[in-house]
């Protein structure tokens, strides 16, 4: 069989039924074998958009999300997503077409060293050599990719070597990796250990991250908060894992989390972080980071554990097989919740006196907040929500209250702006009949509007509320406060009429410019056929406020 | 600690054992394959890990190569490398050499120049530390020394004086005594 053929029956072998790519010479023979491959590509408009749509789909799935690239320029525009996988661990396979072996190292056409490239920013590479090894590295790199803390795996595959013929045998064994056993249990000495601190505490906070909904293990976790009234919050990345609507729910935390939550974390006698890696975005100054914690720390990595702040009792292994049994320990303590009762009327406090508000607008006046919560009310709660990057994605973490995992979806640890709209397009391949919006921004919007071509070509109705402020808001923010109003590169002018340019991509394009009419648009962007935009004119100097100023500690929020 | 009944959160303490304040030999296992090097070194210069000494060779295992690096542990918190190390796929087995327990050498060759009437004392120097004349010229002489880290650090500032023209050190190999 030709080693491209072969390619695609691993695929299949593991599950993949949707990629996303762009062909180009060095993978063309993959491109002819892909004619008669039972899986469906969606061709994209970039490679980077290609790799975010990768990310969405896995991020809305939960299975291996796969992007095509050519060699050369084809490789190096999927970098970016690359590392954005990194960051947020999205379970990826990236697979690159290579110059033929007899140009590589010659400076062929198109070639990049694409592996050496991207060796700080994936989990691991693989380059291959032999043809034969094409498909045993798909199966590795799916192995990787999915298993231990998930990352992005690149796969790139000499031009030749597709083209050649082996001798395919599909694999039945699983992979046994000798330098690769992630640790999955969680020590059950250390288990009840984390129990018995968790019946002695008076004030916990239990800081759940984005690994509980990578580990698919929200219920898990409700389960544990349900054994005793233990305040919740979650990061940004963690956001549905809990549900947003729960009496034991403190909001998101960290530079724009809300005061409770991290007033919480602040007065806080053991802090039991599941799979949260105490990103800067959380801890503020590390010094002064929940100065009377104790730590808990549940995380499948081993290397998160005491990297910024050191754990007491630290627990590796997989969410989803730790929290049941830490749940049972705790369960047999039998402890009396009424020892939180304190606790809770100081949280009940801060959250009358701080709950997450704004300033009502003017006449006609659309508050981006207000756009978020109607967005809420008019998808009934229940939407995926993906986010581009500033503003509008810390509204929308705030304002739109997510009750169940796999509804969100952002770019947190690399902040790439440009993963709004392509996610939003993967997430709909995946969940074909779930509502799919994107919420935007103009500055972050136009850096893959060609997506939008993807979306009517490819017949996937997503829809993209653009929340239209005229700046790079995030950016004009911090020159406001932080800066002294210098303002620098941050008005984005009256280009592009987005109507305009949504009707040229053959997408439906609308305007609301007045808060009277901001459910009705809403409403009929949600009902367009096809692919739509709706370009809503919010307050163009809202800022985004609670805030912890950068290297601040959480008492000092403003705003 | 209470291991019984409850655990106070007072008695809790973390494992605080971030630098340990004195030089680390890791000898590191990994696969035999192109790449792994410089991924092992990516690593170090990504996290911002500095490399004191470096030496890469095959091993009893034809599929295995053996890279023994120095690190300060003064500097760097030795337990954050090794996990960050564990976590490259193509590496095996990270350990963390403990000095008592650790056969360690370094290889190296200065080059001094040699006039007629200071070879008698280099040839005394290179005597009492058990190095070799390898090569001998009208104006230099090369000498071979092996032995520990410290050993050559001595040798080599009693040859400076006496012009060092050029010197090159391999980095330690180490292995663990005893049979395991
Ligand atoms: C403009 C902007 C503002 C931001 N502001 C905030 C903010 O106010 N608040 C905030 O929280 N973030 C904010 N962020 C995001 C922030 O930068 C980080 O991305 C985020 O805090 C990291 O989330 P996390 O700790 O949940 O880790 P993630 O990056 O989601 O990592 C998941 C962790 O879980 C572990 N894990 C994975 N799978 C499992 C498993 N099965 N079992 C156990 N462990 C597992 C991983 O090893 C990892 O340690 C902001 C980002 C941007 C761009
Ligand atoms: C690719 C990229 N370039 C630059 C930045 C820095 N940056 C962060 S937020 C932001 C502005 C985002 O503007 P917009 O998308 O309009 O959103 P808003 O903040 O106005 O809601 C910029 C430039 C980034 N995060 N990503």
């Amino acid at each position: 069989m030709r080693a491209a053929d072969a390619l695609f029956k691993s695929l299949e072998v593991e599950g993949v039924d949707h990629i996303f790519g762009i062909p180009g010479g060095a993978n063309l023979p993959t491109y002819d074998a892909l004619v008669d491959a039972d899986l469906r590509h969606v061709q994209a408009r970039h490679e980077q958009a290609a790799g975010h749509a990768a990310e969405g789909y896995a991020h809305a799935s939960g299975k291996v999300g796969v992007a095509f690239g050519t060699s050369g320029p084809g490789a190096t525009n999927l970098v970016t997503a690359i590392a954005d996988a990194m960051m947020d661990s999205v379970p990826t396979v990236f697979i690159t077409g290579q110059v033929r072996t007899d140009l590589i190292g010659t400076d062929g056409f198109q070639e990049a060293d694409i592996v050496g490239i991207t060796m700080p920013i994936v989990k691991h590479s693989l380059l291959c050599t032999e043809p034969e090894h094409i498909p045993e590295y798909v199966h590795e790199a799916f192995h990787i990719a999915s298993t231990g803390r998930p990352g992005p795996v690149l796969v790139d595959i000499p031009q030749d070597l597709a083209r050649a013929e082996i001798d395919y045998q599909e694999r039945t064994e699983p992979v046994d990796l000798s330098g690769y056993k992630p640790t999955v249990e969680g020590n059950l000495k250390q288990i009840r250990l984390a129990a018995k601190a968790m019946a002695n505490a008076r004030r916990p906070v239990i800081y759940s991250g984005g690994g509980v909904n990578l580990g698919d293990a929200s219920a898990e976790l409700r389960e544990l908060c349900a054994s005793d009234k233990f305040p919740v919050t979650s990061t940004l990345m963690g956001l549905g894992c809990f549900p947003a609507d729960d009496e034991q729910w403190l909001g998101m935390l960290g530079m724009h989390g809300t005061r409770t939550a991290n007033y919480a974390m602040d007065e806080a006698d053991l802090i039991i972080a599941i799979g949260a890696r105490f990103d800067d975005r959380i801890t503020g100054k590390l010094s002064e980071f929940a100065p009377s914690a104790k730590f808990i720390h549940i995380d499948i990595d081993p290397a998160e554990i005491s990297k910024n702040v050191p754990a007491h009792i630290p627990i590796v292994g997989d969410v989803k097989l730790v929290l049941p049994k830490l749940t049972r320990e705790y369960q047999t303590l039998q402890t009396d919740s009424s020892r939180l009762d304190g606790w809770w009327s100081r949280i009940k406090a801060w959250q009358g006196e701080y709950p997450l508000t704004y300033e009502p607008g003017g006449p006609g006046e659309i508050k981006p907040q207000l756009m978020v919560q109607k967005l809420h009310e008019l998808t009934g709660g229940d939407a995926i929500v993906a986010s581009d990057v500033g503003q509008h994605q810390m509204w929308a973490a705030q304002y739109y209250g997510f009750n169940q995992p796999r509804r969100w979806i952002n770019s947190g640890g690399l902040g790439t702006m440009g993963f709004g709209l392509p996610a939003a397009i993967g997430a709909k391949v995946a969940r074909p009949d779930d509502q799919v919006i994107c919420i935007s921004g103009d500055g972050s919007l136009i850096m893959n509007i060609q997506e939008m071509a993807t979306a009517v070509n490819e017949e996937v109705p997503v829809k993209v509320f653009l929340m239209n402020n005229g700046f790079m808001g995030m950016v004009r923010q911090w020159q406001e406060l932080f800066w002294s109003e210098r303002y620098s590169g941050v008005e984005n002018g009256p280009s592009p009429d987005w109507v305009k340019l949504t009707e040229a991509f053959g997408a439906q394009g609308l305007r609301c410019e007045d808060s009277a009419d901001l459910e009705e648009m809403i409403v009929a962007t949600l009902d367009a056929d096809g692919p739509a935009l709706l370009d809503v004119r919010v307050s163009p100097r809202e800022n985004c406020y609670p805030m912890i100023p950068a290297g601040n500690a959480a008492r000092d929020m403003v705003g | 600690m209470a291991s019984t009944d409850m655990v106070r959160l007072e008695d809790l303490h973390t494992g605080n054992s971030r630098l340990s304040g004195r030089k680390h030999v890791l000898s590191i296992m990994v696969e035999n394959r192109a790449g792994v090097l410089a991924r092992v070194a990516g690593l170090f210069s990504r996290r911002g890990f500095n490399i004191d000494t470096l030496a890469v060779g095959p091993t009893e295992d034809p599929e295995v190569s053996r890279i023994t690096l120095t690190i300060d542990g003064a500097v760097h918190p030795i337990d954050q490398v090794t996990k960050q190390l564990h976590k490259l796929i193509n590496v095996l087995k990270i350990r963390d050499m403990e000095p008592d327990e650790t056969v360690a050498r370094e290889m190296a060759l200065f080059k001094v120049s040699a006039a007629v009437e200071n070879r008698a004392e280099i040839v005394q120097f290179a005597e009492i530390f058990r190095a070799k004349i390898v090569d001998v010229s009208r104006r230099a002489l090369i000498v071979e020394v092996t032995g520990s880290h410290d050993k050559i650090e001595a040798f080599e500032s009693m040859l400076r004086p006496h012009g060092l023209l050029e010197m090159v050190r391999t980095g330690e190999v180490a292995l663990a005594r005893g049979g395991d």
